[in-house]
């Protein structure tokens, strides 16, 4: 269960930018998670109420952003929405293609207090 | 607290962050400056878009600036646990003894069985043991090369933790990703776990002379493979027997720098 890892991962950047701006804790904070980013609903949010014990991210509000999995095919430039990974080009049937969207893993934003 | 399942449990690799939030001194606030109810609280908004795994990411570039610097083709295996990929290594590291120069760190959330089996080649080897962590990443990386010290355009193989799912999502700094899967496991694996399939560079099929008692497809979870990546390389052998063996080691070979050109 990485999801553990990436909530740590969290942590110690909302701690790096309380110390850096003086601040006591986190208010809220802006997740991005795509749809194909390897990263469970259940898990994160177990290990979310694990991790943030005790940090300043206890008593953050959480807002995940979810975004849908898009790629293109590599073969006839076609761009479609994808729910995993091996979907092929619903135009050509090729499995080559690059996706577009869907892998982010991102603190888009934080506000402190 | 253990990358896991939150536990406190104490072990050797603890990814722990317990800043406590220091209650602020009313007394020594009240003697310079009284808080009235008219003032709002400070509240700062930082728009960060920063990935989540920067740190991870950063280091990772850092080993593979490392490796590139002295020519070291660092390798990331990763699989189910009891894929071969122990016996794959041994047999390696002991076919090509004289031909190239390896090291290894290897990963297990305990024992150091493993390591003790790669030490009898001869091969320096750092065991890191997770504890109850699922997955290696780029700090450890960092710190275990620190400690075998690689040689100038030798091999560097991280044995991961047998997981074909936690793993896929940490950069090491390797060069290539290698992937195994044995006939003894779903031909299915490509699609059940496609994250690893996707983000690895050569495939290994694993214990091929077993095939005649198994229902293992080779093509079909070949098929499935390239559905999910296009440009993995495949190559099937027989740790124990050594079929494949040849291709498997002319595939390092090829992807390690000439030493005697080098001299």
């Amino acid at each position: 269960m990485h999801e553990l890892s990436i909530v740590m991962s969290i942590v110690d950047t909302a701690t790096e930018k309380v110390q850096e701006h003086h601040a006591t804790s986190v208010e809220s904070i802006d997740l991005v998670i795509g749809a194909l980013a390897g990263v469970d609903d259940h898990a994160l949010e177990f290990s979310w109420e694990a991790g943030v014990r005790d940090t300043v991210l206890q008593h953050a509000r959480r807002n995940i952003i979810r975004m849908p999995g898009k790629a293109k095919c590599s073969n006839c430039d076609a761009e479609f929405e994808i729910k995993e990974i091996f979907d092929p080009c619903p135009a050509c049937g090729d499995h080559l293609i690059q996706v577009i969207q869907g892998k982010e893993l991102q603190i888009k934003s934080i506000t402190l207090n | 607290m253990c990358a896991t399942c939150g536990c406190d449990h104490e072990s050797s690799v603890l990814i722990r962050k317990v800043e406590s939030i220091k209650p602020v001194d009313l007394q020594g606030l009240q003697l310079t400056k009284l808080p009235t109810a008219a003032e709002p609280p400070r509240r700062i908004q930082l728009d960060l878009e920063q990935d989540i795994l920067l740190k991870n990411n950063l280091k990772a570039e850092r080993n593979r600036g490392y490796f590139m610097a002295k020519d070291i083709l660092a390798l990331n295996l990763v699989s189910s646990p009891g894929s071969g990929k122990t016996s794959l290594l041994e047999r390696t590291l002991s076919d090509l003894k004289g031909e190239l120069t390896f090291s290894v760190v290897e990963g297990d959330q305990q024992t150091t069985n493993d390591a003790d089996r790669i030490a009898a080649t001869g091969a320096p080897v750092v065991q890191i043991n997770t504890g109850k962590g699922c997955h290696l990443d780029a700090d450890m990386i960092e710190d275990a090369v620190q400690k075998i010290r690689p040689e100038n355009n030798s091999v560097v193989i991280i044995e991961n933790i047998g997981n074909l799912v936690c793993p896929a999502m940490f950069d090491l700094g390797e060069q290539s990703r290698v992937v195994i899967i044995s006939v003894t496991e779903g031909d299915d694996k490509p699609l059940k776990y496609p994250d690893m399939f996707q983000s690895s560079d050569l495939c290994i099929i694993n214990k091929i002379d077993l095939l005649p008692y198994v229902n293992f497809d080779c093509e079909k979870a070949k098929t499935y493979a390239r559905q999910v990546n296009p440009k993995l390389e495949f190559i099937e052998l027989s740790a124990t027997r050594g079929q494949g063996l040849e291709q498997w080691y002319h595939w390092l070979k090829s992807r390690v720098h000439e030493p005697a050109l080098l001299k």
